[in-house]
């Protein structure tokens, strides 16, 4: 299969007053055409800022201070504005968490869905505009669209505006969408609804997505890969039946252990000690050591790279031989 | 049976968002009325809590849950019903009567960063509940107390001259627990004490509350939403729709086989580590208002068994054989 996206060696940093700090320390992955891959960690773990890099979307003091991010042959990390501002919302839409945030509550949807297609291409007549946004609402299942189209976000309810930003993230058929936390802000059935609408609408439109969460389960419903993200290294990746039911990094075993499972009800859940260092101070060597349970000298040290596990999942450890390493 | 901890009793609680008298005056048909708009956030809930038990109230966003953790609480005056504490009536009482249960009673807010007073050092926001409660306590002994509790939470006494500001959002949790157990409690509401916070510190937390309840006996009133925590902790849950209580059952019977239709739509939309595709049964329709409730059962526009009846009558909570009670038609008629 083509592979849509590439991102390799990414080093993103902040320039703070304090000091320089280091988000993401080479963080490397691909995406194939029409594949769905999940970002896991913690908070600070560095997935949404890995996520907003793709689009090129880190504010000062943030930059990218080494890495590409190849879509489809552009570097993005290195395009430019005036080029990136016709790739972001365009090929490359993006999903935020809070359906409230997101839309402009002084505009009907209408407008704010034209207002995107008119943004892209200043020819389109606002009838034809208009037909798209009736035919994407109809994509995400909106009932009766004509009415709701001249409706404001105040009229619909949390699961179905996060709908509307899905389909306002369709108009523009995109060949990968960015979906950051979409289902956090949301109840559990409404949850539900939006996982199978965007597992419906990769495979229909063939588009590729990379879904940031921290919720493991969400994750193990949606994406066929996943990678784990720790203090702004991947840590573990590989398909995401493997890693869930064998996690290679100690850390991945930590936090699948940590969910409740009805089969050890009332028992003592697994807990990971301490919790993630903050960006200023990540202990030397590998970042997870503190923590670990299988903690050895060389892990003080050194910081491992990715390399095959026991099953053949990438796994930054090491308790693994390091074979064909590969940095990230 | 021993007698039950805290019994609730046709708990109502309405709140009146009508504003004031002139946003509430308006002119129909050549006349003034007077309109007064409720949110119904509570209706008609029953249930039992012993000592030592661990009840979940789950359910989703609006459906009363946490309004009935503060009803019970004292925070709310409920519209009607009865709230007895060990046999006592303690709905309506004036703060003076009040103050011997409020050291019974304690809560766990969801919003570590909010609960905690910025301005007051650990040490007050520990030692203020504490020497209001035991004004004969001496200096020595309220640091004492403080030191003894933080170790029981897994802190540390040093933390106690710090501001919540210097801690993380699960050592916050961590002193709001403290601060909740330092009067010697046997019932502590918790609604939501766990979702603000990471996997891996939830883990932390709820092991926490677990040996804590051991230790101590204490009886958790638990709020929360999400299902597996609520399976893997509860002795016993309830599931609200819409401010009524739809099912209450032992957690083992009730995960295994859900029998309200809402109940079964709630469970079938829990996503499972183990992925691949998902059994979800989809509801139509959205949650309504608690401002105009459906009538009869409030369930009805969105349930697929829906007769006559459920949009007629509202369904009382009934005991099955398996001891569970469900309120619906469909259950206890054998269509579902």
């Amino acid at each position: 299969m083509k592979k849509l996206l590439e991102v390799k060696d990414l080093v993103i940093k902040f320039a703070l007053r304090t000091g320089e700090v280091t988000a993401t320390n080479g963080v490397s992955f691909t995406l194939k055409k029409g594949e769905r891959l999940g970002l896991v960690g913690e908070s600070g773990a560095g997935k949404s800022v890995t996520g907003f890099s793709i689009i090129n979307l880190i504010s000062k003091p943030g930059y990218i201070a080494a890495g590409k991010v190849d879509f489809l042959g552009e570097d993005l990390a290195k395009i430019g504005d005036e080029k990136m501002r016709s790739i972001r919302g365009n090929r490359i839409s993006m999903i935020f968490q809070d359906p409230m945030m997101t839309l402009n509550p002084v505009l009907t949807i209408g407008t704010q869905m034209t207002e995107t297609l008119h943004q892209h291409n200043p020819q389109m007549g606002k009838e034809e505009a208009r037909n798209i946004a009736l035919d994407k609402l109809r994509k995400v299942y909106i009932p009766s669209p004509e009415k709701r189209l001249d409706q404001y976000p105040h009229e619909f309810s949390g699961g179905m505006r996060q709908r509307i930003i899905i389909a306002i993230a369709l108009l523009t058929d995109p060949e990968l969408i960015i979906a950051d936390e979409p289902t956090t802000a949301l109840d559990v059935t409404i949850q539900a609804e939006i996982m199978e609408l965007l597992i419906e609408l990769c495979e229909t439109e063939d588009m590729g997505l990379i879904l940031i969460t921290h919720d493991l389960a969400v994750v193990g419903q949606v994406t066929q890969n996943i990678a784990v993200m720790y203090a702004g290294s991947v840590v573990e990746k590989g398909p995401t039946a493997q890693v869930i039911a064998e996690p290679q990094h100690p850390y991945t075993q930590g936090l699948i252990a940590a969910l409740p499972q009805s089969s050890r009800h009332g028992e003592r859940l697994n807990q990971i000690p301490g919790m993630m260092p903050t960006l200023k101070d990540i202990p030397p060597g590998c970042a997870f050591n503190p923590r670990c349970n299988q903690v050895m000298d060389i892990c003080k040290t050194e910081t491992p790279g990715l390399r095959p596990g026991k099953n053949g999942n990438l796994a930054a450890c090491h308790l693994y031989p390091p074979g064909q390493e590969e940095q990230g | 049976m021993s007698d039950p901890l805290l019994t609730v009793k046709n708990l109502y609680k309405h709140f009146d968002i009508s504003g004031g008298f002139l946003d509430q005056i308006g002119f129909s048909g050549g006349k003034f009325t007077r309109t007064r708009t409720l949110v119904k956030a509570v209706n008609n809930i029953s249930f039992e809590l012993k000592a030592g038990e661990t009840f979940s109230v789950v359910g989703e966003s609006g459906c009363g849950k946490s309004t009935l953790g503060r009803t019970i609480m004292g925070l709310y005056p409920p519209n009607s019903g009865e709230i007895l504490y060990r046999g006592d009536r303690i709905d309506g009482l004036d703060h003076q009567r009040m103050l011997p249960y409020r050291k019974k009673m304690q809560m766990v807010f969801q919003d570590p960063y909010a609960s905690l007073n910025p301005r007051k050092t650990i040490r007050q926001a520990l030692g203020d509940p504490l020497c209001y409660h035991n004004p004969q306590l001496n200096d020595g002994e309220v640091k004492d107390r403080i030191d003894e509790v933080m170790l029981q939470v897994g802190g540390d006494p040093q933390w106690i001259s710090r501001m919540p500001h210097e801690f993380s959002g699960g050592q916050r949790q961590r002193i709001s627990i403290a601060r909740a157990l330092i009067v010697d409690p046997e019932f502590v509401v918790a609604d939501e004490p766990i979702s603000a916070l990471d996997v891996s510190i939830q883990a932390q937390i709820l092991n926490l509350m677990m040996d804590l309840q051991q230790q101590y006996n204490l009886a958790y009133l638990f709020v929360a939403h999400d299902l597996s925590v609520v399976e893997h902790l509860s002795d016993r849950v309830g599931v609200m729709y819409l401010g009524t209580m739809c099912e209450l059952s032992e957690t083992g019977i009730l995960f295994e086989r859900p029998r309200h239709p809402y109940t079964q739509a709630l469970m079938s939309a829990i996503p499972k580590l183990t992925g691949g595709a998902s059994d979800h049964m989809r509801l139509k329709g959205e949650v309504p208002t608690p401002i105009n409730l459906p009538s009869g059962c409030v369930f009805h526009g969105r349930c697929p068994h829906v007769n006559q009846r459920c949009i007629d009558e509202i369904p009382q909570l009934c005991t099955l054989n398996d001891g569970r009670q469900v309120a619906c038609h469909g259950v206890e008629e054998g269509r579902i």
